[in-house]
């Protein structure tokens, strides 16, 4: 975490010198790129809201269809954040064991899902959890119920895209995390649940917290897995981007709103809750 | 830097004896050397990345314009994502008639292209999926007069073998039955939306797909009973899916319209395409992919 550096930095016995951080400690060889690099991600932001028709805004944002997007975009990514969270952590928990047999193999396959196109990995649910797939099939023939064209195949279809990602940066955070605690607490009589509870979890907190803002965004702007495997019907699976993708056909300046409304919304939502992690870690 | 950093820091003028000085004045002058270098390149930076912002980018299909400027007798022809293998076998067959023509296509969503067009993408001849994106490009007086070619007509699209015992239109009314209808946003939508006002029946769809091709695929996973797609799509989806003809189709025959553009550098080359279109050859190469004769 950033803020545990800050202190350090400050030179107290000077207190005549008052060095700016930024003039003097960001070089110019990390200044450059970084200021690149900021500008690349943020100049099409600019774009997007320079462009947008705000005189329309007022009609496009409250319309019933973006409101109800909105609606289910905010609960599927949330839902699907909180079972990423659940599954993904003993996950991750189980990759950096020290001489894990196949952990590199595991590894690799963990990142399938963000190297598979998402409309691939929306066929790919098909396959398996879909009417005729292979464990959506008994699934249909006991209960008559199938996953596609519902919510709930709007979150698996999140959860499977945004899974790796909180994984991957728990799995980080475990292997930087110092395991003389866990030694430690263990040799001192702690069982491993206890360890994993009292010693492993609050060592990696900011992992997950930061693993799990990047599977909600990323649960929030799923567009391909959702759009095959669950369909498009308002209020039931059309979630954001999907209403974004088909204004874009009809009409791109809503399109433009609607997609400033979500950015809004997820900047807003995020920076709410970094302000309560940094005040917490 | 950190040591230039921990330099600054050190510098207090009373206790420094006269070496270190000599050599704490340069630090600062070399300081501001670095900070006037770093605005520099910034400015430079954002400089470019404005240019770069600013350039009128012409939004053509990206393949078409280098084809269409190098050969003298290149044209180029943008034309709606359903006419992909009819057209490209009709570009053969006009190649081969006329050896020192190049036809380069760009296939898309109609709507896509027609903004294209009035943006000022260099293109010869636009052929579109429906008479209303026609009109956009005619409207902007980007299109000479259009001529319909051929026409389209919805179909039930099911799954080989049709499992579901889809018999009609009428099944889509069935709440129990799991339907896929395109979009009310997109043409074929649009089209659907039209068989079933003017059938008087309530379709109860499971979902509102963006495209044809996504509606397909949800049939060939066998994921619906029935969707309703043209007929055409049907064909071009391939074995996976069976078509069933319906009476109400009637009320909702889209017709595609072909025009040369006004912005054309070869004006008569694009004539002759729309003529080879119309013409019994191309209209054989278009009944192969389903098209039926415009009804006029």
């Amino acid at each position: 975490m950033p803020a545990g550096t800050t202190p350090k930095a400050k030179r107290v016995g000077h207190p005549q010198v008052t060095v700016r951080p930024w003039q003097s400690r960001v070089p110019l060889l990390l200044a450059v790129p970084a200021t690149v690099a900021l500008l690349f991600l943020l100049l099409p932001l600019v774009g997007l809201v320079i462009r947008a028709p705000w005189a329309d805004a007022g009609a496009v944002l409250t319309s019933a269809g973006a409101l109800q997007a909105l609606r289910l975009s905010m609960i599927t990514a949330t839902v699907s954040v909180i079972i990423v969270v659940l599954i993904g952590v003993p996950l991750a928990w189980v990759l950096a064991r020290p001489g894990l047999r196949g952990a590199a193999l595991l590894r690799a396959l963990i990142t399938i899902p963000l190297v598979l196109p998402p409309v691939v990995g929306g066929v790919a649910l098909f396959t398996v959890l879909g009417r005729s797939g292979l464990l959506g099939r008994p699934l249909y023939e006991l209960t008559g119920f199938a996953f596609p064209f519902t919510p709930y195949a709007v979150i698996l279809a999140q959860v499977f895209v945004a899974l790796p990602f909180l994984v991957l940066s728990v799995e980080g955070a475990l292997r930087a995390a110092d395991r003389r605690y866990e030694e430690a607490a263990a040799t001192l009589g702690a069982r491993p649940v206890t360890v994993f509870r009292r010693i492993t979890l609050p060592l990696i907190g900011p992992g997950i917290a930061a693993g799990a803002v990047l599977a909600w965004a990323r649960a929030l702007g799923e567009f391909g897995a959702t759009i095959t495997f669950a369909g498009s019907f308002p209020g039931t699976t059309r979630t954001m981007p999907l209403e974004v993708y088909l204004a874009l056909e009809t009409d791109p300046g809503s399109a433009l709103l609607l997609s400033v409304l979500l950015l809004g919304v997820s900047v807003a939502v995020l920076a709410l809750l970094r302000e309560r992690w940094v005040t917490r870690w | 830097m950190n040591t230039a950093a921990r330099s600054d820091v050190d510098v207090s003028p009373h206790k420094a004896t006269k070496t270190p000085l000599r050599r704490h004045r340069s630090a600062p002058v070399s300081a501001q050397a670095r900070k006037r270098m770093m605005l520099l390149a910034l400015a430079g930076i954002l400089i470019l990345l404005l240019a770069a912002c600013g350039t009128p980018t012409r939004p053509a299909a990206s393949s078409s314009s280098s084809a269409s400027s190098s050969g003298g007798r290149g044209i180029t022809v943008l034309a709606a994502a359903s006419l992909t293998e009819s057209f490209n076998q009709i570009g053969k067959d006009f190649e081969a008639k006329n050896p020192e023509t190049t036809i380069t296509f760009s296939f898309g969503s109609s709507a896509t292209l027609a903004t294209q067009i009035v943006q000022g993408a260099p293109a010869d001849v636009f052929a579109a999926a429906s008479p209303a994106t026609m009109k956009t490009v005619t409207d902007a007086g980007a299109a000479d007069t259009p001529t319909d070619f051929v026409s389209n007509t919805l179909e039930i699209a099911v799954p080989k073998g049709n499992p579901h015992k889809i018999t009609g239109l009428k099944d889509s009314a069935d709440a129990s039955r799991r339907i896929a209808l395109c979009a009310p946003q997109v043409p074929c939508g649009a089209a659907a939306v039209k068989v079933f006002t003017s059938a008087k029946i309530v379709p109860k769809p499971d979902t509102l797909e963006q495209d044809v091709k996504a509606t397909l695929q949800k049939v060939a996973h066998d994921e619906v009973d029935a969707a309703l797609v043209y007929k055409t799509d049907v064909l071009a989806a391939g074995d996976k899916v069976d078509g069933i003809e319906f009476p109400e189709a009637k009320g909702a025959i889209n017709t595609y319209p072909i025009a040369t553009l006004k912005e054309s550098k070869n004006p008569a080359v694009a004539k002759a395409f729309v003529d080879h279109v119309l013409s019994p050859e191309g209209q054989a190469a278009l009944a192969m992919a389903g098209f039926a004769k415009p009804s006029i």
